[in-house]
């Protein structure tokens, strides 16, 4: 069943190229109604299992978060990005509070993280979340950048960011470098939004259904720009190809010529006549 | 005499030039007249800088521009071409 949901290339390169993947409603409302009962009656842990633990090991007998993770769809999203046995990193059912008009700062989760190996996070919304509510306010194609959690906090907008306005049993699949923030909930109704980080323990290569992988639109995908990028969108274009280099396990690929023009470093003698 | 408080306005820049779009932005206003806060609009209040500056606002920052270390040649990080603008105006009285 998972082999029938995983990515495809086209999928992944998205990923690479924004830093995370939107589901609209992927997640049935009787698991997104139970997924309420369990956080209403906290029926859910609210702080963390032990860390590093098998995340096949969690919630065994929960019919919401549990039967979440366990979906075919989910698990064909996990398997793609981290592959199988993946690690319990933590989780945090995320709570805003009615009319709260403060907007949480900018920051992307723990600490600068230079390695291409990753880790992902489900961001899961288990009811309707309108503009008014918040939603998470993420920041597409921020992931490579090299920051330390809040030091980003003097940022407030951005020219193509992206606030999740959803339907109940959406989820967002983010790298964990990818930049966000919660926003302001202006209802008079508490906002949930369940968090799970998740480590790999296994090489992340070709981990996804790789049929599609000679698509030609991805070297375009990889070269997507973001407004707020400016000037350095050449050089994210770089760091993305490095990133699909890695995963795919190619040193060799590249786009639009972009990594080949500065690898040139020719040895040979020229022969003169 | 009034009582004046500094309003910041923080532009940063597709480039260093002050004539190139605005790609990000922030507002800290000291008069408590307004509240502003993380995604809290989808435009900038100004195209570019100038045009900030046209409207009245002093540039009180300008980037410093530095060559990549070695080895950090294509690593991105925060926003480099950020601008730090200044209005005074009139504080909110209690």
């Amino acid at each position: 069943m998972i082999e029938n949901n995983l990515l495809t290339s086209v999928q992944m390169a998205n990923f690479v190229a924004d830093g995370l993947l939107v589901f609209n409603e992927l997640i049935p409302a009787e698991i997104n109604g139970e997924v309420m009962r369990e956080l209403d009656e906290k029926r859910i842990n609210f702080g963390y299992e032990p860390q590093g633990q098998p995340f096949e090991n969690l919630w065994t007998e929960s019919q919401g978060i549990g039967a979440l993770v366990r979906l075919p769809q989910v698990q064909g999203i996990i398997q793609s990005l981290v592959g199988p046995d993946c690690l319990y990193d933590h989780h945090c059912p995320h709570r805003v509070g009615p009319h709260h008009v403060d907007g949480q700062v900018w920051h992307a989760d723990a600490i600068i993280d230079t390695r291409l190996h990753f880790d992902i996070q489900l961001f899961y919304y288990p009811h309707d979340t309108p503009r008014e509510m918040g939603g998470t306010m993420f920041l597409p194609g921020s992931h490579l950048r090299r920051i330390h959690e809040t030091d980003i906090g003097r940022y407030q907008n951005f020219r193509g960011q992206l606030p999740i306005v959803c339907k109940a049993g959406t989820l967002v699949v983010g790298h964990h470098g990818l930049w966000h923030c919660a926003q302001p909930n202006l209802t008079d109704r508490m906002r949930y939004m369940f968090k799970i980080r998740l480590n790999p323990t296994v090489r992340q290569l070709l981990l996804w259904n790789t049929e599609d992988l000679d698509d030609p639109e991805i070297p375009n995908i990889l070269f997507r720009n973001h407004r707020w990028y400016g000037n350095d969108d050449r050089l994210e274009y770089a760091n993305r190809i490095k990133f699909w280099r890695f995963l795919i396990g190619d040193e060799n690929f590249d786009a639009h010529y972009w990594l080949t023009r500065i690898e040139n470093k020719p040895e040979r003698v020229a022969v003169h006549a | 005499m009034p009582e004046l408080r500094q309003k910041l306005l923080v532009l940063y820049l597709q480039n260093p030039g002050l004539g190139s779009e605005v790609t990000a932005w922030a507002i800290y206003d000291g008069t408590g007249k307004e509240h502003h806060t993380t995604g809290d609009s989808d435009t900038p209040p100004y195209t570019t800088v100038l045009d900030a500056m046209k409207d009245g606002w002093r540039v009180i920052q300008f980037p410093q521009q530095f060559p990549a270390y070695p080895g950090m040649e294509l690593t991105t990080s925060y926003l480099r071409f950020e601008y730090i603008l200044e209005r005074l105006e009139e504080a909110i009285h209690d």
